[in-house]
């Protein structure tokens, strides 16, 4: 493990934990242009997150342990997957533990968590949220797994680090396997964050609330530490979704002048996914939550027909 | 592996066309389903036109053209004119179950998948390995046909089913000889014809075209 | 040349109609057009019987014996129906079920329906067959709805789904043939003709050949009505007109057991097993025994002898799938007595239900009394199609249970079953109809019924006595077959 590897590894933690709330400015930035509204520019959320941290925290007489330890581990989860997930470099001291299981397995983990938090106070709104969020993580789940289930059989390993270096090394090749699951991967990274059109992030009707609704009894500094984790989650989403379908400008493993490439190139691709996601949002409406199994159940299918196509199509006959 | 560039483009049409039979499957809109078999009908004629080029069977050219005619301009606009007179154009009929459905349209995947293996090995066209997915078609329009209680989403179910044979004759034999197609072709458009005249006499008798009416006839 | 006239009276007298169908004479002149084919189809008999089969127009078209005799009996039964319509349907318009419309629509497909049976018989070209089948199937569905009345169009909805789909996998089962017959034949049309493919039927493929083998049995069996595709024949029989009841257990079936036996010639050569055979007996066997049980339950005539219908078709399934030239033989004896015999019940019972206003069995009694001839008629083809000696249907059903005594003597419980259980029902429902007690009157016109009549006259002499000339034929039909 040599030192620059190690530098290496801590920038990209650093960065990855710096540029999350920035990513969610510059998303609700193009959803107000686009809605025509002026915004509140792309630094909020760290206005928002500083105001949370100096306020008192207030907590509910019957919240057990588990209620104020969530915060901290959800925040911890989160970054580990966005801190393990290459996004400027393939040869990092992390590496070898970034398994694509390894990181649904994260993911889980951090759902259990914040689901029984939401339980754990009693309220209506949190066990109403949790029950959401477990069905809607229920059926996002197996299709995640799917996707990446697909780019391992291409690459044959399931290791985040293996499939980057052979995606980013073949030739432009149409597949209808990444195609598939690429759209697949869409609907569950729209699912999975609480994003329009399955969940509305800037809701304030608790009725409607998937995500939002598990962490109406935070504040101050857990409150803080749960949006940083979102924000952390929608990163971490979306550098899987590059990994997989736009490896290109990745430094591989030891050379290291390409590392200053590969972050412009990370910031380019954020923004132009983070426009994306924008118009997304803003071209759907939400849907009916009696609609959303049907929804992943769509990502699910369209993720196993991914996985299907490639053995059909695309192995050699 | 170097797959040559028309043969990607053949296997992204033939994946498009597995995507619209599973979007058929679930669409609730009458209109909708149209458009959808109509695109169907266009990416079935694309693929057609490309394994012409790439195979030099000059008849599939026409075979693609009759496709284009027949199955993207003429039939779709006949089942327009139809729901129009019929005035079911805003219909929304509710399915069973969708994600069953979509488990069981998997299933069939899967299987169909196995099926066409074998012929598939034995084949001597570059499309062979699209046979598989013409079987899936084929299946899922059947579980479409099945699943529908509605006379015109039915009667679409039929005609993707056709779809999916008319794919996998062309990826397995490079088409069947053209005066079968053509044989084909009118005995489908004759079809439309009767079928349309057929709606407006369910109508007239049933007041509907739900068939759920036209389960009087059992067995007693 | 006579399959020019075959093909091409039909053929135009369909539009003929269509423009002309409202006329006073409609009626004579679809019966006229029905007489011009069957002239031709005799012309066409005498010159395969004398100098042997040929193929015509570029081998597009193939006669041999095998399919020339299933075109005289079509041309034939085609004609006696028409004859039988004509009378019949002026009492339908009289009774006001019908109006001129309807009629026109009725000749004009009528016309068409024997065209497409024709085509279906007289092509060489399995991709043909499978469009001529089709367009069998289409011009039918209008004449089930004919009479618009709910039971009526939910019976010709089941009959275009239920048949469209199985003609579906039947086209699928073509595709797989074009396949397995294109790497020996080469891409192009006479990869699908059938005389070619018999010649070379030893080298296709044999997976291919049985997988192309069960698609087209169950596709073209729905047509034929085999177990337990057959949801569409009772309802599509009991619902349309008589003449088309007629037409449809007369012919259509035929026709579609045609394809399926002309399939299995190449499957046996390929396979060199008894795989297909084996096949078409189970299901053969499946139809026998569920028809028959079936039978006892009914209450509509129309609907009975639909089930008998799918009942001797199974038979005909179990002669054809036993093979050998015994079977085979009476396989073709069968087809010809149950066609004329059911048409001939089918135009007795079409007067009966007139006369009594009704269909259900409960409502038809004394025909005896009301109309003499038609209880005759109705009694005579009764006995006839439960295979009483000396009627022909009786020779054929004693072949095929004595070849199936000798090879397969584990079916006979089965056949001897249903044979016995469908006798009693059917006998002792007519027997009511004929004999019972009632108070019905005559017709306002004359009942048709020398076409009844003529039909058991055959069916009796075919039973009484093959002529050698028949017999000689049959049996090049029957080594054609194998």
């Amino acid at each position: 493990m040599t030192y620059t590897a190690l530098f290496f590894q801590l920038l990209q933690n650093a960065l990855v934990l710096c540029i999350a709330p920035l990513l969610l400015g510059w998303i609700n930035q193009c959803r107000a242009l686009l809605q025509n509204r002026s915004g509140a520019g792309v630094l909020q959320p760290y206005r928002n997150l500083i105001k949370l941290f100096f306020k008192d925290a207030v907590l509910a007489d019957n919240a057990s342990p588990l209620f104020r330890a969530t915060p901290y581990v959800l925040f911890a989860c989160m970054w580990l997957a966005a801190a393990l997930v290459p996004v400027l470099a393939t040869d990092l001291p992390l590496s070898p533990a970034v398994d694509v299981i390894a990181l649904v397995g994260i993911f889980a983990l951090a759902r259990v968590f914040i689901s029984l938090a939401a339980m754990d106070i009693g309220t209506a709104f949190g066990s109403m949220g949790a029950r959401r969020e477990m069905l809607v993580g229920f059926l996002a789940e197996p299709a995640l797994l799917m996707v990446l289930f697909t780019a391992s059989t291409i690459s044959q390993s399931t290791s985040l680090i293996t499939i980057v270096e052979t995606l980013a090394h073949k030739q432009f090749v149409l597949y209808p396997s990444m195609t598939f699951a690429g759209v697949a991967f869409i609907m569950v990274l729209l699912a999975e964050n609480a994003r329009i059109p399955v969940d509305n992030p800037a809701t304030h009707l608790e009725l409607t609330m998937i995500h939002e609704a598990m962490i109406l009894e935070y504040s101050a500094r857990h409150l803080a530490l749960v949006e940083w984790a979102s924000a952390l989650k929608l990163l971490a989403y979306m550098t899987i979704g590059f990994a997989l379908f736009m490896p290109w400008g990745i430094a591989e493993s030891g050379d290291w002048k390409a590392v200053p490439l590969a972050l412009v190139l990370l910031f380019i691709k954020l923004i132009a996914g983070g426009a994306g996601l924008a118009l997304l949002e803003t071209l759907t409406a939400k849907m009916r939550i009696f609609r959303v199994p049907e929804f992943m159940g769509t990502a699910f299918l369209l993720a196993v027909l991914g996985l299907l196509t490639h053995f059909l199509l695309e192995m050699p006959a | 592996m170097n797959i040559p560039f028309t043969a990607q483009i053949i296997n992204m049409c033939a994946a498009f066309l597995l995507l619209i039979a599973f979007a058929m499957l679930s669409q609730r809109r009458i209109l909708s389903l149209i458009n959808l078999f109509a695109m169907q009908g266009l990416v079935l004629s694309l693929s057609t036109a490309v394994v012409a080029y790439s195979s030099n069977q000059t008849h599939l050219y026409y075979s693609a053209g009759l496709t284009l005619l027949l199955k993207v301009l003429l039939l779709p606009w006949i089942l327009h004119h139809l729901i129009r007179k019929l005035n079911i154009k805003w219909d929304v009929e509710t399915l069973f179950n969708i994600p069953t459905i979509m488990l069981v349209g998997l299933a069939l995947v899967v299987f169909a998948f196995n099926l066409a293996a074998p012929i598939s090995q034995m084949a001597g066209t570059i499309t062979k390995s699209t046979l598989g997915i013409a079987m899936a078609t084929v299946l899922l329009s059947f579980l479409m046909m099945i699943t529908r209680s509605k006379a015109v989403p039915q009667v679409v179910g039929f005609l993707a089913m056709e779809n999916g044979l008319f794919f996998a004759a062309t990826s397995a034999t490079y088409g069947m000889p053209m005066v079968v197609e053509l044989g084909i072709a009118l005995d489908v458009l004759v079809g439309m014809f009767i079928l349309g005249i057929f709606f407006f006499q369910i109508r007239v008798a049933f007041d509907s075209l739900d068939l759920k009416h036209m389960e009087k006839l059992k067995e007693d | 040349m006579e399959i020019f006239w075959i093909l091409g009276i039909p053929l135009l007298g369909g539009f003929v109609m269509a423009a002309l169908g409202t006329h006073r004479l409609a009626p004579e002149l679809n019966s006229a057009m029905s007489f011009g084919t069957l002239l031709a189809a005799v012309g066409l008999t005498v010159r395969v019987i004398s100098s042997g089969s040929f193929s015509v127009w570029d081998e597009q078209f193939f006669v041999d014996a095998f399919n020339v005799f299933l075109v005289a009996l079509t041309a034939f039964v085609g004609f006696t129906s028409s004859l039988f319509s004509r009378p019949y349907m002026r009492i339908e318009q009289h009774h006001g079920k019908l109006s001129v419309n309807m009629l026109r629509l009725y000749y004009s497909m009528y016309q068409l329906f024997s065209f497409t049976m024709l085509l279906a018989l007289l092509t060489n070209n399995m991709g043909i067959l499978w469009v001529a089948m089709e367009a069998a199937t289409l011009t039918t569905v209008l004449l089930v709805s004919l009479y618009r009345t709910p039971a009526s169009i939910e019976a010709a909805w089941k009959y275009f789904i239920l048949c469209g789909v199985g003609l579906a996998q039947a086209l699928f089962g073509t595709i797989l043939l074009y396949f397995a017959a294109e790497k020996i034949l080469g891409a192009g049309g006479t990869a699908l003709l059938w005389t070619h493919l018999n010649s070379v039927k030893t080298q296709l493929e044999p997976t291919v050949l049985s997988l192309a083998f069960v698609f087209l049995l169950v596709g073209y069996g729905t047509k034929v009505g085999l177990a337990p595709l057959h949801n569409w024949l009772p309802d599509a029989h009991a619902e349309g007109p008589t003449p088309v009841s007629a037409v449809l257990s007369g012919l259509l079936l035929n026709v579609a057991l045609y394809a399926v036996v002309r399939s299995k010639v190449l499957v046996d050569g390929a396979l060199g097993s008894h795989f297909a055979g084996n096949f078409m007996m189970g299901f053969g066997l499946l139809s026998v025994v569920m028809a028959a049980f079936f039978l006892t339950r009914q209450k509509d005539v129309k609907r009975m002898f639909a089930y008998s219908s799918i009942e001797h078709m199974g038979l005909m399934t179990f002669a054809f799938g036993m093979g050998g030239p015994v079977a085979t033989f009476a396989g073709m004896l069968h087809m010809t007595v149950h066609s004329l015999t059911k048409s001939a019940i089918f135009f007795a019972v079409g007067h009966a239900a007139q006369t009594s206003g009704t269909q259900l069995m409960d409502g038809i009694r004394g025909l005896i009394k009301t109309s003499p001839t038609i209880g005759w008629g109705l009694a005579l083809g009764t006995l006839a199609i439960l295979g009483m000696p000396p009627f022909g249907v009786f020779t054929s059903e004693f072949l095929i249970l004595t070849t199936a005594m000798h090879a397969y003597p584990w079916t006979m419980p089965f056949l001897l079953t249903a044979l016995g259980v469908a006798f009693a029902a059917i006998f002792g429902r007519v027997q009511m109809m004929v004999f019972g007690e009632t108070t019905g009157e005559r017709l306002p016109h004359p009942p048709a019924l020398i076409p009844v009549f003529v039909h058991l006259i055959l069916v009796l002499l075919l039973g009484l006595y093959i002529p050698p000339y028949l017999s000689a034929w049959y049996r090049q039909a029957t080594a054609l077959i194998g």
